[in-house]
């Protein structure tokens, strides 16, 4: 899947100090995320959310071991750390979506995560349209030196409300 | 000329077996994926648990729950017919079966989920179908669906590197 005009590893690193406004929406993004039972059940928390960026984790449990001999986490608790983080980068986009949801979303495992290390993911919406939103997802756990545990490419549709 | 098997000797060997397979598997029971099983088809059942929710307006399932339901059901299918043949020509021992004399899951090279419909607060049973089960490389195709088997809310295709058996 070629995509020319990306970079490894092109989620950005939000540079300025957090202002008023930033600060308020990190606020808002782990209310929304709390609200939502099956996050509040994966222990997902919001570290960081900058315009049409998010960065999201999720701590190691036992529950969610996919492969009881290695205690590795199962790619599945991993696909819904990279739709949530994906879905919070949509909302997160300037152009203020009411609403949304994915569309499809693939997702490549390059690695099994380091068993008893949080998982984190990083999603960067990069393209909207009119009613779709187009991201990219990272998932690390805590030796990034190894690169990502597995990277994700999604469609999202865009609500902006007020169409009717 | 051997007489075939009694049913319930056939049945008790099988299910023994599938239990081996997804009872260990602490995700599958923190989802609370169950496996029906008809002769060699198997039909994920996702019991709804309201914690299973992505969506609490709608409501409906987290986008997320249903790509890993679908992921489950497949590498279980996959396994089901990795084991099969072993086990119906009595190399397998049900009665020792456990995720450790099992051989080793496949492992998830990638997984792509479309997303048809909003998945309702309610149980969801999915089907994989193996397009391509190789030595070391398999593809799988997975249909998601909850009150009507023609309406699908998700479906979704992986590939997957199969375990190397011991020679």
């Amino acid at each position: 899947m070629p995509q020319d005009d990306s970079t490894p590893g092109s989620t950005p690193e939000p540079t300025l100090e957090p202002t008023l406004e930033e600060a308020a929406r990190l606020q808002g993004a782990r209310q929304f995320i709390q609200a939502l039972p099956h996050c509040r059940a994966l222990a997902m928390e919001v570290v960081r959310v900058a315009a049409g960026a998010a960065e999201i984790a999720m701590p190691y449990d036992a529950r969610l071991v996919g492969d009881p001999r290695t205690g590795v986490i199962h790619g599945g608790a991993v696909s819904a750390l990279m739709d949530t983080t994906a879905g919070a980068a949509v909302l997160s986009h300037p152009t203020a979506p009411m609403a949304t949801a994915t569309i499809g979303l693939r997702i490549d495992y390059m690695r099994a995560a380091t068993p008893h290390q949080t998982i984190t993911a990083r999603a960067l919406c990069h393209h909207v349209t009119r009613s779709v939103a187009f991201v990219r997802a990272e998932a690390f756990d805590e030796d990034p030196g190894k690169g990502p545990v597995a990277v994700a490419n999604g469609s999202f549709t865009l609500d902006r409300g007020g169409r009717s | 000329m051997k007489r075939p098997e009694p049913v319930q000797v056939i049945k008790q060997r099988r299910d023994a077996a599938l239990r081996a397979l997804v009872d260990g598997v602490p995700y599958v029971r923190f989802l609370g994926i169950a496996f029906d099983r008809r002769g060699d088809e198997l039909t994920g059942v996702l019991q709804f648990d309201d914690k299973l929710i992505g969506n609490p307006a709608l409501p409906a399932l987290h986008g997320g729950v249903t790509a890993a339901f679908l992921e489950v059901t497949a590498i279980v299918t996959l396994c089901w017919a990795m084991l099969w043949d072993d086990l119906e020509a009595g190399r397998l021992d049900p009665g020792t079966l456990s995720h450790e004399t099992l051989p080793r899951l496949p492992k998830t090279i990638d997984f792509s989920v479309d997303y048809l419909r909003a998945g309702l607060p309610r149980d969801a049973y999915a089907r994989a179908r193996l397009n391509r089960s190789g030595r070391r490389y398999a593809s799988v195709h997975v249909e998601g669906w909850q009150d009507n088997r023609g309406r699908l809310f998700a479906q979704g295709t992986g590939h997957f590197l199969m375990p190397q058996r011991d020679a």
